[in-house]
């Protein structure tokens, strides 16, 4: 078989960068570097134009005005702006922020932020299929109720939220709607007009651009939010967010987005394909495994998958030669299971023994059928060494045995 | 871009050095993609290079890498220097008040604003003498026991004034505040140690000193309370939150890597470029003026002149046919038609403020092209509109 090791299944972690994206940014390091902010040579002017360009290319793919990207270092700083800017712009209005149990990491821990200082924060639960509930949802608004921040696409179960109700929902309560839209950008369709979004976190990194390099969406008209900006000095961004702009970053980002934008729909067939030859292959060939979040509303990509009786740290060692993990690169240094599948209701067991593939532009057929073959052997030597996949065999229901102290 | 265009912009920002692009490819587009958080190889590879990176610039300004932070940049840095400090102050021992100076760069300023109308701190702006210093009595005087912290840049990015920012950590220290330095202009031009500087937070950036644009470092020394100011992930020890740049910070490991391979004879280099240039632009314009201080107590590279009877914009059109790209201050505010609050500061009139450019020069400049740069200004002003030249 035609693969080379390690091989790359983390894709919703981070992405290889494009080499077409690699090559337009070069130019931006040694011969076009310089300072967009300065007015008053060419070296600003060239760099100003790039930003500009870049900007267009990266606004269309959500149907923006290239006037309502803000420039950030990366969607956990866009989504600080997001979350703090609004909570302080509209504080007279309201203390109230609404969010779910599986936002990730830079959503929930400025909300906790948030909550220090004396604002309000909901909380909705998921259900099983990690989609929210929309009744809930509307259930939670008060008058109060200044934001709704739910992400289009979760990073470790791919689940894709109802964004265009939710949107829909935020505009006739007269609510902003937030969503991290890191992992969906670029991967699925998502307008943010046609989805009543008002604010929107996308990244380079998550669609083969660089690290360091992000953007805020914030609508401009209809309604026009405003925010308080969370970094001084300089006011470039409009005065949403200061600093000099990483023009090879916004470059990259913005050819990134061109592609991805130019090859959606075939990429999104051919990820299809993948992750299902994926799935099956496992759920085929081994019993009790279980997909975690629904396959109905789902990324392309993204598969998560549960393997009773096996353990999920042992099942990652194994398969070494896969670059894999079991949730979240931002907490994979911590040893909980994941809190996100923890939300779905997946007990301890089932959420210690997870896995997620993140299959990618550059994943090969190949490297799938590889991939199922050393889970299925890994999935396998583990159990045969597990006394209680062997107990489950013979029909014991480990609910009811009693263990021996020793 | 006109390839023959002289670049004399180096204080707003620099070109990647091909020595440091280089090492950055191999995280840009190699095999070095992986998220520096995730455990397996494609990812732990990248963290070695990271962890690399922040050895070198430890070592380089005399830290422990435990202390440092990277960021996207200065003004992050400062945002996070700034807020960090009295944030935690406030809710830890009650002290609520920043002293600064008027002439800060905009990100420390802004934020010093932010601060003061947004989160009610209070804030003192010191003003400074003729030459951009602040008398070392008028700090002793704004420090009080409610100080948290005093943050005063290094080095000015408009005029070049060093100041003397170790006497000033010791009036800040003597009564338990923090001292905070923007060193992004001193960096690339003196050796920078924060034993030396007396810091106990100090920004720094890579696109002033041949890195990319993109990374930044806090250096906070151990024991300081700070809080975080971006939420949302383990990195940087958890106190800065966001999947790293790694190709930016490994940029900046490499040009701090090289820097005592070249910053010490280039400062010698760029002093004496700067000395001539500033004596044949005083000798062959009439009525320019310097602003800012002269020899070992301005930045090597830092000049700023100013032309009676001109205003800058015409200067720069004049410059910029020319093909020379220059400035009237800094790139942040360039937008803007604000006269230079750090010119203003100095006392001049606002008239005169208007009529200022600056040129910082860098590892491209040579004698040749200032010597045409002297002509030409010498030709705009003497002439009544834009020239051809």
């Amino acid at each position: 078989m035609s693969v080379t090791t390690p091989i790359y299944l983390d894709n919703n972690s981070t992405t290889r960068t494009d080499p077409r994206v690699v090559e337009a940014m070069i130019p931006y390091f040694t011969e076009v570097y310089g300072n967009a902010a300065s007015r008053s040579h060419p070296f600003g002017w060239s760099a100003e134009e790039a930003v500009d360009k870049a900007r267009e290319q990266i606004a269309r793919v959500i149907g923006a005005d290239p006037k309502e990207i803000i420039i950030t270092s990366g969607a956990t700083e866009s989504d600080n702006l997001a979350i703090k800017g609004i909570a302080e712009m509209y504080a007279d209005k309201g203390d109230h922020i609404i969010t779910a149990v599986t936002e990730h990491k830079a959503i929930l821990d400025a909300c906790k932020r948030l909550e220090k200082e004396g604002k309000r924060v909901t909380y909705l639960p998921v259900q099983a299929n990690g989609l929210i509930d929309l009744e809930v949802l509307k259930a939670a608004i008060t008058d109060k109720t200044i934001l709704v921040s739910i992400m289009a696409a979760n990073n470790e179960i791919g689940v894709v939220q109802p964004v265009k109700e939710i949107g829909a929902i935020c505009r006739e309560r007269g609510v902003l709607f937030h969503t991290d839209a890191v992992q969906a950008y670029g991967k699925i369709p998502l307008d943010v007009n046609e989805n009543n979004i008002d604010l929107a976190s996308i990244t380079a990194h998550k669609v083969y651009g660089p690290k360091g390099i992000g953007a805020l969406y914030v609508r401009r008209r209809n309604p026009r939010v405003r925010l308080t900006a969370q970094m001084d000095g300089g006011g470039h961004e409009r005065g949403f967010r200061s600093g000099t702009l990483n023009v090879p970053g916004i470059v990259g980002f913005g050819k990134a987005a061109e592609l991805a934008q130019q090859e959606m729909a075939s990429e999104t067939e051919r990820l299809q394909y993948l992750r299902e030859k994926l799935r099956r292959g496992i759920q085929d060939a081994i019993d009790e495994t279980y997909v975690n979040g629904t396959m109905e509303h789902r990324l392309p990509g993204n598969l998560n998958i549960s393997f009773n009786y096996v353990e999920g740290e042992s099942l990652l060692m194994g398969l070494k030669d896969i670059a894999l993990s079991s949730g979240s690169a931002c907490t994979s240094a911590s040893l909980e299971p994941s809190y996100v599948l923890k939300a779905l209701g997946v007990g301890d067991e089932l959420a210690h023994s997870s896995l997620r593939f993140g299959i990618g532009r550059f994943t090969t057929e190949e490297e799938i059928d590889f991939v199922v073959n050393r889970v299925i052997r890994e999935v396998s030597r583990l159990r045969e060494m597990s006394p209680l996949y062997e107990l489950a065999k013979e029909g014991v229901d480990l609910a009811t045995v009693k263990w021996a102290a020793h | 871009m006109p390839p023959k265009t002289i670049y004399l912009d180096y204080a707003a920002t620099t070109p990647t050095d091909p020595l440091v692009f280089d090492a950055m490819l191999p995280y840009l587009g190699g095999d070095g993609f992986g998220n520096p958080s995730s455990v397996h190889q494609a990812g732990q590879r990248v963290r070695r290079a990271i962890d690399q990176a922040r050895d070198t610039l430890a070592s380089e300004i005399g830290a422990e890498a435990s202390e440092i932070y990277f960021t996207s940049g200065g003004t992050e840095a400062d945002n996070t220097a700034i807020l960090g400090v009295l944030l935690a102050a406030r809710m830890e021992t009650g002290r609520d008040h920043l002293v600064t100076l008027v002439t800060e760069h905009h990100a420390v300023l802004d934020c010093a604003q932010f601060a003061e109308k947004t989160l009610g701190f209070r804030v003192t702006y010191l003003p400074v003498d003729r030459e951009g210093f602040v008398p070392l009595e008028s700090v002793a005087e704004a420090i009080t026991d409610r100080t948290a912290l005093v943050s005063v840049m290094h080095g000015n990015n408009e005029i070049g004034t060093l100041q003397p920012v170790a006497g000033i950590a010791r009036l800040a220290h003597e009564r338990g505040a923090y001292f905070h330095t923007d060193a992004v202009q001193t960096f690339g031009q003196m050796p920078l140690a924060v034993a030396a500087l007396d810091a106990d937070l100090v920004t720094l950036s890579a696109h002033k000193i041949y890195g990319p644009k993109g990374a930044g470092a806090l250096f906070v020394r151990q024991g300081v309370r700070w809080t975080p100011w971006l939420h949302g992930g383990q990195q940087e020890r958890e106190k800065r939150a966001g999947t790293e740049n790694a190709a930016a910070i490994v940029g900046f490991g490499k040009a701090v890597e090289l820097l005592p391979t070249w910053r010490d004879s280039e400062a010698l280099r760029l002093a004496r470029l700067r000395d001539d240039f500033i004596a044949q632009v005083l000798a062959a314009v009439p009525g320019a003026g310097l602003n800012g201080p002269a020899g070992l107590r301005r930045l090597p590279n830092s000049t700023n002149l100013s032309f009676p009877g001109t205003d800058s914009e015409s200067l720069l059109l004049g410059l910029d046919l020319a093909g020379i790209a220059a400035s009237a201050g800094s790139a942040c505010a360039s937008g803007s038609i604000e006269p230079s609050h750090v010119l203003l500061a100095l006392g001049m009139p606002s008239g005169l403020v208007r009529s200022a450019l600056r040129f910082s020069l860098g590892r491209g400049t040579t004698s040749e092209q200032l010597d045409r740069v002297t002509t030409v200004l010498r030709r705009l002003v003497s002439s009544d509109g834009p020239v051809r030249v």
